[in-house]
């Protein structure tokens, strides 16, 4: 009992507390769980904020090791923003619980589900594991559609004005110019892949449908038969033939899914390999989430038109 | 949805060259005999209780080796989640927060049965009890965190403390004794840190204690030192997060204080008073060699110093474990074991285990 009676001295001689009294002055700490949503919150908070991500570019976002390190990273947050849709649903949780900050806890003003607004796709009907791990919530993939970034984008500068009633001109206006650069690239990108409306792709995982939606183009097959499942050779012998009978001639590959498997249905094909990425600073050149759909359309153009 | 739901099912099949398979897979969700055995089927609950407490749940149904259904609480508590100050507060049933292994659920073990070294010191169960624990997430850049536990110090899941099966550690009849004072509690303080080396590469390092009575006699006691490492790479470019190589290793230190006591095999005569000291320790490597396979190897070695009655649980064993685990999906493993076996007094056995198991419903999150 004696230890606890020390640990309690302890606990009150030195965790003071950190909370809303804070100086304006200093910058919101703002932990986001992958790269793309601290892109957009870099964004909307600008100099008020100091933003962190807890995945890595490079690494799947579904498959974060919970480590000791991220306990310390929430426990420190003023706000947090999470994809939602259960995409961390594998490893956020029992960080939270060993974070213990009511600041970012479910409904506060600190906690942004990036997820809320969005129109789901591929929300299934009747839950079956038999089918895959499909998210009950949805494809929680949906960042790759600009005009979704612009929804996640207001929530977080809604979010971050009621946490910092201060800066909520610089919010505003930052989302202003966010939006504005949307409109304006989203309008460019449309022109660059609009020769290829209704062209057909193949994915690793059901990861760019929300992309292949808003710009006209037809993901035919994925190489995992179920989402989470990994590539068999029989389901691969069925998207080689989709691949040969609907004349699919590009494959879109994420730094972490299997190069190899994509190369070898490539082989049979005659079509090309794509590296692209959902999280910016996986690819070099691309550390802004702008800068990321830039390089996906890029990427994208040159392979679709190589095949032309 | 209120609650999380989830079950748990774990299978095993297998053979070894003893007949007496209990003798050898001494932990309670081990495979038990030549044959099948079904030694942990778990249902799981969870939830947020209200803005202050989140509630966990875990009720174990298992066949025994002599093909009995058995039901145990194995855990029911709350946990805060606002306290000021990085505090947090744990009440209910729990598995004790001392080393590595001792808190996990079997489901989330890396071989098919329970480190020697923890069953010798903490019973086939692994430690467990009713109480509370306070933990102090320390103000650091680094990850730190102080914990105490202050447990009832009675029943089967307090094996090195009022135990009713303590005679297998000290020979003697134990002794009936009461709770008369906050000394008759076990107290088990642990400190954990942790580093990220590289962006890749984390270690956790942690040491914990267990301090309190046993029934050997009226007054005496029993202490349990431990200390425990768990280092882990994970590729940067980790699909499903795999490929991935981790070790972690436990070496634990007991000094039971034995009190003169009526001998239980024989009780016009007693056994004297001394100090029962008692080692052991593992080491574990696994290598995930890509998404959903995972190969690994498992050195144990225990000893006790010899003693007025000589125990099986304390004398000299050494175990080597080489296994291979497949994951179909996320939520299915058929895991493959062999054990090699060396038990002074008993000599050599080797035993071949196959392990299925299948989950339901919701997918508690692994912790690191």
């Amino acid at each position: 009992m004696k230890t606890i009676t020390l640990l309690t001295f302890a606990a009150a001689a030195l965790g003071a507390p950190r909370g809303s009294s804070a100086p304006a002055a200093a910058p919101l700490s703002v932990v986001a769980t992958t790269p793309d949503l601290a892109s957009i919150a870099k964004a909307i908070g600008g100099d008020a904020v100091d933003v962190k991500a807890l995945a890595k570019p490079t690494e799947d976002s579904h498959f974060v090791d919970a480590k000791p390190s991220h306990i310390v990273t929430l426990n420190r947050a003023d706000v947090l923003i999470e994809g939602g849709a259960e995409l961390e649903l594998g490893w956020l949780p029992p960080l939270l619980e060993s974070a213990r900050n009511s600041r970012i806890a479910a409904g506060a003003p600190g906690r942004i589900v990036a997820s809320t607004g969005i129109t789901m796709k591929e929300k299934p009907v009747a839950f079956d594991r038999s089918k895959g791990d499909v998210h009950a919530l949805g494809n929680p993939h949906f960042l790759v559609d600009p005009l979704n970034a612009k929804i996640v984008a207001a929530n977080i500068a809604d979010h971050l004005a009621r946490v910092a009633p201060a800066s909520a001109s610089v919010f505003k206006a930052n989302l202003a110019t966010f939006n504005a650069t949307i409109d304006a690239k989203l309008a460019e990108w449309q022109k660059q892949l609009s020769p290829f409306e209704g062209a057909k792709i193949v994915t690793y995982h059901k990861d760019f449908n929300y992309l292949a939606d808003r710009f006209g183009l037809e993901v035919v097959e994925t190489l995992e038969p179920k989402p989470g499942i990994a590539p068999s050779p029989s389901h691969l012998a069925v998207v080689i033939a989709a691949m040969r009978a609907q004349n699919a001639k590009v494959i879109l590959v994420q730094p972490f899914q299997n190069r190899k498997t994509a190369e070898t249905v490539a082989r049979q094909t005659g079509a090309t390999v794509l590296d692209v990425s959902q999280q910016p600073g996986a690819i070099k050149g691309t550390d802004t989430y702008i800068a990321l759909m830039d390089h996906v359309v890029r990427t994208l153009v040159n392979g679709l038109q190589g095949d032309k | 949805m209120y609650m999380n739901i989830g079950f748990s099912g774990l299978v095993d099949a297998g053979w070894s060259t003893t007949a007496d398979v209990q003798s050898l897979q001494r932990g309670d969700h081990d495979p038990a005999v030549r044959g099948f055995t079904v030694p942990n089927e778990e249902i799981t609950l969870d939830g947020a209780v209200d803005p202050y407490f989140k509630g966990f749940v875990n009720i174990v149904y298992k066949v025994d080796a002599e093909g009995e259904s058995a039901t145990e609480l194995e855990e029911a508590y709350v946990l805060t989640t606002s306290l000021p100050s990085n505090l947090q507060l744990k009440v209910g049933q729990f598995f004790t927060e001392f080393g590595r292994q001792n808190p996990q659920h079997p489901h989330s073990w890396a071989f098919v049965d329970q480190p020697l070294v923890l069953n010798r010191m903490f019973g086939p169960d692994g430690m467990r009890g009713q109480g509370a624990r306070l933990s102090w997430l320390v103000p650091t850049s680094f990850y730190a965190e102080a914990m105490v536990s202050v447990l009832n110090s009675l029943g089967e899941t307090m094996f090195s403390f009022r135990s009713e099966e303590s005679s297998e550690i000290h020979g003697g009849i134990p002794a009936e004794r009461d709770v008369s004072g906050g000394g008759d509690m076990v107290v088990v303080p642990r400190l954990a840190t942790s580093f990220d080396l590289t962006s890749t590469q984390t270690l956790l390092l942690g040491v914990s204690g267990a301090f309190g009575p046993n029934n050997s006699g009226p007054s005496s006691s029993s202490s349990v030192l431990g200390a425990d490492v768990y280092w882990k790479w994970k590729s940067a470019t980790a699909l499903q997060g795999f490929p991935f190589f981790s070790l972690q290793g436990e070496y634990l230190n007991r000094s039971y204080g034995a009190a003169e006591r009526v001998t239980a095999a024989d009780p016009i005569s007693t056994l004297p008073s001394e100090t029962l000291k008692d080692r052991g320790a593992y080491g574990q490597l696994l290598w995930g060699i890509r998404p959903r396979i995972v190969a690994g190897f498992r050195g144990e070695w225990a000893n006790g110093d010899d003693a007025a009655f000589e125990s099986e649980l304390r004398s000299r064993r050494i175990r080597l474990s080489p296994n291979f685990t497949y994951y179909p999906s996320e939520f299915s493993k058929v895991r493959f074991q062999y054990n090699f076996d060396d038990r002074k007094g008993f000599g050599r056995d080797h035993s071949l285990w196959l392990q299925f198991e299948f989950i339901l419903g919701a997918h508690a999150a692994h912790r690191f």
